[in-house]
């Protein structure tokens, strides 16, 4: 054997050395059937739809987080323009991202467009039109952007850490790159997300609020009503449960009013944990203590509080009010009819930390375990069914050269698994549907070639010559036509996800293998093989 | 062994045929899409809700339908799917259309669903006992590890915990998910009679699983449905520059035509069989669009070696050599890959069965559109482009040579 022929075998042997140890790792000798199963079944990373589990897409609704921002806005304005004296009709928020202040005492308008020109960077502002001395504030572009991107980052670090909490096995929380408020979360073997669904979406945003008036209302309407068309200052309304036992409005809500600042929020928590109830056997709670600096607040507010009541709201329900009974330093209860499993929920919440903004569902897929295993199994069966199809053509067809395309097409498939679970690709039923495709598509490039020596063969040429011109006349065509494939798979994975990915990936890294075991191999083995033979003899193909 | 030596058809000339059976498939598949009103969308590009439920033995569909209606969801549509070989011989899938975007949560109608199931088909039933065949691997290690039958106390939990795991994959993977009765599992690992009496006590054997259940809101299925038409249209825009840069721009367009008419013909076919045009379906007709410019990039990659040697013959001529000389690589490729999707189509399973179908479509079709479809266009371009002289006469042959092997 010539020399170069020599290294072309060692270059293929190494080859093929990776890609088993890429598939089984280092096993130690003497190694059974069933270890070796066992190492590839855990390098070969498998898809949702093979292994069961749940995929959910999540959309954040930015939108709340622009609105509370552009809200915020409004209140430091208007406290701004008290404090600077500035006599104005009116200030109100026109939609998400644009502010209104009406009738603005003329001589101060100068020092109200400093005011905000200095204060409030993050907004442009305008002589509002139609209007006299009133003027339009709008959220900066660039704001709204990074208000956007924050949320979106807030969103999905709390939510990594709420799934991470439930102790499921490798979920996946990442965003879609579909849409710019989508997330993806991947939850292998979860066949029913419903829970954690639910831990997912919960908001999570805890209050502490003076309740500000004893009496509780059965309505909204009824509350104002009952202070004269105005809120007093700094209180708002908040729904909650009814708590009595008879009587109560129809839907059991009743209406607080609370203080509107929360003395502690669910930032200062240090802990949160489920324990059974103590004033309602049968039932659990969820206990709680504060880090030392809210302790610093809450201790004296208690304390200034005694006899009154404080609401425990969460997201914006309250779900209890208490009397505060004595000064209570660092640490507090919520209690409210909470089941072993939801009292452990919401401590998991409460810990990850609250949701900047709410979520809405947009996509929902879960595969039970016996579909994934039907899955598999059908998978496995076309693979092999295709292989060995066409296998025994070659065979048959092209006789000894058949067995030298078929080495290729087995050591091609062996080098795309390999590279599979070297890049922790995934391996989907698409892409499955890929391996069986690479072995359709991969035998074109050998018959490309075996056609062409047999026509050279006919017109007379010797078979090394047949064989160079084969290669070199059909190295172009082969060349092509797997440029066209690669495009297509190209923007399938561009555009899919999942599956259809998986798919794509699996085509990409069989057809480029493909190059490598139709030209490179497929030629050494003819060489090695013409090497071997009668010079006169016919190359059997 | 050879099929194809010296083969020496006139393709040009029955170019005729090739473009009526064309029009005539284009024509079946457009009457069979204008019945259906539109191509059949799949839950990916509708949005909706796809409930697939597997049964031991052969669906109770009207004690479903009753279910049902009485849950409110009188205008779900059922459908039988059976599968022989797995474990679906009696599936069946229930579907919702969903057309506004509500407040309602996202997963409310497989809720309503999986109440209308287990009030119809009364899973625990009389006993009030939950479903062994609904539960998942880390619910039975929580009940095993609690009601502790092999007597292990505290430290039990790892066992336990894969004894449930081989409890619930033998259910899964050797018994298509449903139990009919509790001797079945006698041959899992670790299972042994006390475990089973422990089980038989603890739990019921629901008639029914589900198998994978795919909700999609209206708003993502029209995202989807505008991003599958962009992928479609960037890559065959992509394969006419690359063709055209490589060969001449004409060539690059008769590609283009013909991969066109494939995934037309393949819809119709769609249309005509039936089948939902999903996701994957999707990726399937692109990997058609590929395909075909496959075989049709091999016939003009012969075409203009040829157009090099044969300087004197007419154009037609020189196709239908190219053709007559690739004929042997094209049916071999063709007859090749259409056999591993053949195989694909009748062993791959439910989920992969649309997929496969638009491959074994388009095979047949994407081949013989190169030389159908592909070629014909290259040859009647050029003739209309050259002067009108009869075929083979000097001057105005060279001309049109002059300019088919211009590149």
């Amino acid at each position: 054997m010539n020399s170069q022929l020599k290294w072309k075998a060692v270059f293929i042997l190494i080859v093929i050395l990776l890609c088993a140890f890429g598939l089984f790792g280092l096993p130690d000798f003497p190694t059974s059937w069933s270890t070796l199963k066992n190492n590839w079944s855990q390098r070969i990373h498998l898809g949702l739809d093979l292994r069961g589990g749940s995929h959910l897409v999540l959309q954040v609704q930015v939108q709340e987080a622009i609105g509370l921002h552009c809200d915020q806005t409004v209140d430091r304005v208007t406290q701004q323009l008290h404090e600077k004296n500035i006599a104005f009709g009116e200030i109100r928020r026109v939609d998400d991202t644009h502010i209104l202040v009406r009738n603005v005492a003329v001589a101060e308008s100068g020092t109200f467009r400093d005011m905000v020109r200095d204060q409030f960077t993050e907004w442009d502002f305008a002589p509002a039109a139609g209007e006299n001395s009133g003027y339009l504030l709008t959220m900066k572009p660039s704001v709204v952007d990074e208000i956007q991107r924050e949320t979106m980052d807030q969103a999905l670090e709390t939510i990594n850490r709420r799934i991470n909490a439930l102790g499921l096995t490798e979920p996946t929380v990442a965003f879609t790159g579909r849409g710019k408020d989508e997330i993806l979360v991947e939850l292998p073997g979860e066949g029913d997300p419903t829970r954690a669904k639910a831990v997912i979406q919960a908001g999570g945003q805890l209050e502490l609020s003076r309740v500000e008036d004893d009496h509780t209302y059965s309505s909204e309407v009824e509350g104002l009503a009952a202070h004269g068309g105005v809120l007093p200052p700094g209180t708002e309304l908040v729904p909650g449960k009814f708590e009595g036992t008879t009587g109560g409005p129809a839907n059991g809500q009743v209406w607080y009013l609370l203080a509107r600042s929360p003395i502690v929020t669910g930032q200062d928590l240090r802990s949160a944990n489920p324990a059974p109830s103590q004033n309602y056997p049968g039932q659990y709670e969820v206990r709680f203590s504060l880090s030392t600096a809210a302790a610093s607040r809450f201790g004296p507010f208690t304390e200034a509080n005694i006899g009154r009541k404080m609401a425990i709201v969460l997201d914006h329900q309250v779900q209890s009010a208490p009397v505060i009974n004595g000064r209570i330093d660092d640490s507090g209860v919520i209690e409210g009819n909470f089941s072993q499993e939801s009292a452990n929920d919401l401590a998991l919440v409460l810990r990850a930390g609250a949701l900047p903004a709410s979520i809405k569902y947009l996509e929902e897929r879960t595969v039970g375990p016996s579909l994934g295993a039907d899955s598999i199994r059908s998978g496995v069966r076309a693979s092999i069914g295709s292989l060995i199809a066409v296998m025994i053509f070659l065979v048959f067809y092209y006789r000894l050269s058949g067995i030298n395309a078929v080495v290729a097409l087995l050591l091609n498939l062996i080098i795309l698994l390999a590279a599979l679970a070297y890049f922790g690709a995934t391996l989907t039923l698409p892409g499955i549907a890929g391996v069986v495709l690479t072995i359709g598509m991969g035998v074109d490039s050998n018959v490309l070639v075996f056609e062409r020596i047999r026509e050279e063969l006919r017109a007379g040429k010797a078979n090394a010559s047949a064989v160079d011109v084969g290669f070199d006349r059909a190295f172009l065509t082969i060349i092509d036509t797997h440029i066209t494939t690669l495009v297509s798979a190209a923007f399938l994975f561009l555009f899919g996800t999942g599956p259809v990915r998986g798919f794509a990936v699996t085509l990409v890294i069989g057809l480029l293998a493909n190059l490598f075991t139709s030209i490179y191999v497929s030629r050494a083995i003819f060489d090695w093989h013409l090497t071997r033979m009668d010079r006169q003899a016919a190359l059997s193909i | 062994m050879e099929f194809f030596r010296g083969v020496n058809l006139d393709w040009m000339g029955k170019a005729k045929f090739f473009v009526a059976l064309s029009l005539t498939l284009l024509l079946i598949g457009g009457i069979s899409i204008y019945r259906e009103k539109g191509l059949r969308y799949g839950i990916d590009f509708k949005g909706g809700t796809d409930v697939y439920v597997g049964f031991a033995g052969p669906p109770p569909i009207d004690q479903l339908r009753q279910g049902l209606t009485a849950q409110g969801l009188g205008d779900s549509q059922i459908q039988t799917i059976s599968e022989s070989g797995n474990s679906g011989a009696h599936d069946v899938v229930i579907a919702l259309e969903r057309t506004e975007e509500g407040d309602q949560a996202l997963d409310a109608g497989k809720q309503a669903i999986l109440t209308a199931l287990q009030k119809t088909l009364g899973t625990g039933g009389a006993s009030g006992l939950p479903d062994f065949n609904s539960i998942s691997t880390l619910a039975l290690a929580d009940s095993l590890t609690r009601k502790d039958p092999l007597g292990l106390g505290p430290v039990g939990g790892p066992r336990y915990t894969q004894l449930a795991k081989n409890l619930t994959d033998s259910r899964d993977k050797d018994h298509g998910g449903i139990l009919t009765s509790f001797d079945e599992l006698n041959n899992v690992d670790g299972a042994d009679t006390r475990v089973l009496t422990s089980l038989r006590d603890s739990f019921s054997l629901g008639s029914f699983t589900i198998r994978n259940v795919e909700i999609v809101g209206p708003k993502v299925g029209a995202q989807l449905r505008r991003q599958a038409i962009y992928a479609t249209l960037y890559a065959l825009a992509g394969m006419l520059v690359y063709i055209a840069f490589r060969f001449e721009w004409v060539y690059g367009a008769a590609a283009v035509v013909a991969v066109f008419h494939d995934v037309l013909i393949t819809l119709g076919f769609f249309s005509l069989f039936h089948y939902e045009i999903s996701l994957t379906v999707i990726a399937a007709l692109l990997t058609l669009v590929g395909y075909s410019m496959n075989d049709t990039i091999v016939i003009f990659d012969r075409v203009r070696e040829n157009l090099r040697l044969m300087r004197r013959e007419p154009l037609a001529v020189i196709v239908n050599r190219s053709i007559n000389q690739t004929l042997s690589r094209t049916i071999l490729t063709s007859g090749l890959t259409f056999i591993t999707v053949l195989v694909l189509f009748l062993m791959g399973g439910r989920v992969l069965r649309s997929f496969s179908f638009a491959m074994v479509v388009g095979v047949v079709v994407g081949t013989y559109s190169s030389f159908g479809i592909a070629a014909p266009i290259v040859v009647v371009w050029h003739k209309f482009r050259g002067e009108r002289p009869p075929a083979g006469s000097g001057s105005a042959a060279e001309k049109r040579l002059a300019a088919a092997g211009r590149r």
